[in-house]
């Protein structure tokens, strides 16, 4: 068995003089919750695209060893439209295993209605379903909570844990919320300047030490 | 400062509460579109039977309605109407295929779009009808003339609203697309062509509405016979009862194609209903 999911080495990228990854260095094991905070564009989501290889036309250098099962979960569900949920769900991969997905999810019932007839939770509901098929060693997800109720996030946590504690995928969770990073995963990341500035274990993860590495100073 | 937030409350007694008033439009009419229409036939009526208006200015309703009676019993009405469909039938289908078949060409692919879309976006900035001069030394005033009109206005429609679908698909899907691993050709089949479909039938509905615009101007320049012909015929002798039966016929060609479309639009793209309610 691979002692890592993810090794990233030495990326580097680049847009126009400015450097948003900066040499940087990560590895993953398999099965590790691991999430990624970092203030607004100091390039999380660069990261992410970079390890999913859906950044094109960059400039950058680096080592990436990523397995060929990856799932990308994004803000939005980004469900198309004009396909049935089911549909949707087994969207690139031979049909099949959708429904058991759907059910997992707690969508049963739900494989022939539009994206547009399903609330937001449940949309990203469907977004989880379609990573899970693909039986992914690897899962990205780009802030997937980020535009849901208070409420439905809740819900979507638990989902979230109880699919990942069933499925052993290695996460990296990209977020701005320290409480989510620290809720969830097993390993704390914060970038900084380009790099890994923080790396911590979840439980030791400090909420006033990770906000003041994000740049908030928490008045004592 | 109290007495100010006390003198409204005085106002309002506490148990019911202030209905707004509505300052919307508030429920339709039922059947309220249909009422214009009736009262200007009523008027028109009112002004024939009186003498009021000339029946060589504008017959009245019952003339007219009995002109077509007879125009469609002596064979002279469906005959022109059959001619007319045809020619614009035609002109639609050929033009609507040519324009598909180029945008599909330009759109897919960027060699075909360095061929193609330069030279239509130059043909779109040329009105169809303006050609008209150049396609009657080419192709004479047969019908042949007649539909290559048609189907360069309806070609250059097709093409600018189907290209502009297929390259206007949302970067997120193509994403998605990327992300899920799909192929090129399951990329086209699953997320450009019905992301497209939407553009595609907004193209036909234009492409239908220009289709009997140059019908209509065709025929009155040069034609010996369809619907504008009898029109002008009837213009010669003064009949203004067949101008209105024209006139007529051409409305319920643009009315019912539309509604065909939209009913054949419907269907397709079911997906999109629940987004309207």
């Amino acid at each position: 068995m691979a002692t890592h999911a993810v090794r990233v080495k030495g990326l580097t990228r680049q847009f126009q003089e400015r450097r948003i990854l900066d040499d940087l260095d990560l590895t993953i094991a398999p099965g590790e919750f691991t999430a990624l905070l970092g203030r607004s564009g100091s390039g999380k989501s660069t990261l992410l695209k970079a390890i999913a290889g859906l950044d094109h036309d960059v400039t950058g250098t680096g080592d990436l060893e990523v397995p060929r099962e990856v799932a990308v979960a994004f803000q939005d569900s980004r469900l198309l439209p004009w396909l049935r949920v089911l549909d949707n769900v087994e969207l690139g991969v031979r049909p099949g295993r959708g429904r058991a997905a759907l059910e997992e999810v707690g969508l049963k019932g739900r494989e022939r209605a539009w994206p547009a007839e399903l609330s937001g939770g449940e949309q990203q509901r469907v977004a989880l379903a379609r990573c899970l098929v693909r039986e992914p060693r690897l899962l990205l997800a780009d802030e997937p909570f980020g535009a849901l109720d208070a409420l439905t996030r809740i819900k979507m946590h638990d989902l979230l844990r109880e699919l990942c504690a069933k499925h052993r995928p290695a996460v990296l969770l990209v977020t701005h919320d320290v409480d989510e990073a620290i809720e969830l995963a097993d390993r704390v990341l914060v970038l900084q300047e380009g790099r890994i500035g923080l790396d911590l274990p979840a439980h030791d993860a400090d909420r006033t030490h990770l906000l003041s590495a994000l740049g908030i100073g928490v008045a004592a | 400062m109290t007495q100010l937030l006390e003198r409204p409350a005085a106002l309002l007694p506490a148990t019911t509460p202030a209905r707004r008033r509505r300052l919307g439009l508030g429920r339709p009419i039922p059947y309220g579109r249909l009422l214009g229409p009736a009262l200007v036939i009523a008027a028109w009526s009112i002004a024939s039977a009186t003498g009021v208006l000339d029946p060589r200015i504008l017959s009245a309703p019952w003339t007219i309605v009995h002109t077509g009676i007879e125009l469609t019993a002596n064979g002279k009405l469906p005959e022109s109407i059959l001619t007319s469909l045809q020619r614009a039938a035609l002109g639609f289908f050929f033009g609507a295929t040519a324009g598909t078949l180029l945008a599909l060409a330009s759109g897919l692919s960027r060699v075909g779009e360095a061929l193609i879309d330069g030279t239509v976006q130059v043909k779109r900035a040329i009105p169809s009808l303006g050609l008209i001069p150049l396609l009657i030394l080419w192709l004479g005033i047969g019908e042949e003339f007649k539909i290559v009109v048609i189907a360069v206005t309806i070609a250059t429609i097709m093409y600018l609203q189907t290209y502009a679908a297929l390259t206007g698909i949302d970067s997120r899907y193509v994403e998605l697309a990327e992300a899920v691993g799909l192929t090129r050709a399951q990329y086209v089949r699953r997320v450009v062509f019905p992301g497209a479909l939407p553009g595609f039938f907004l193209g036909l509905r234009l492409a239908v509405t220009a289709s009997w615009l140059s019908l209509v101007v065709l025929e009155q320049i040069n034609a010996t016979s369809g619907i504008g012909y009898l029109m002008f015929q009837a213009q010669n002798y003064g009949q203004t009862d067949v101008i209105v039966v024209g006139l007529v016929v051409y409305g319920l060609f643009g009315f019912v194609s539309d509604a065909l479309l939209r009913i054949v639009e419907r269907r397709a793209l079911a997906w999109r209903r629940t987004l309207s309610g």
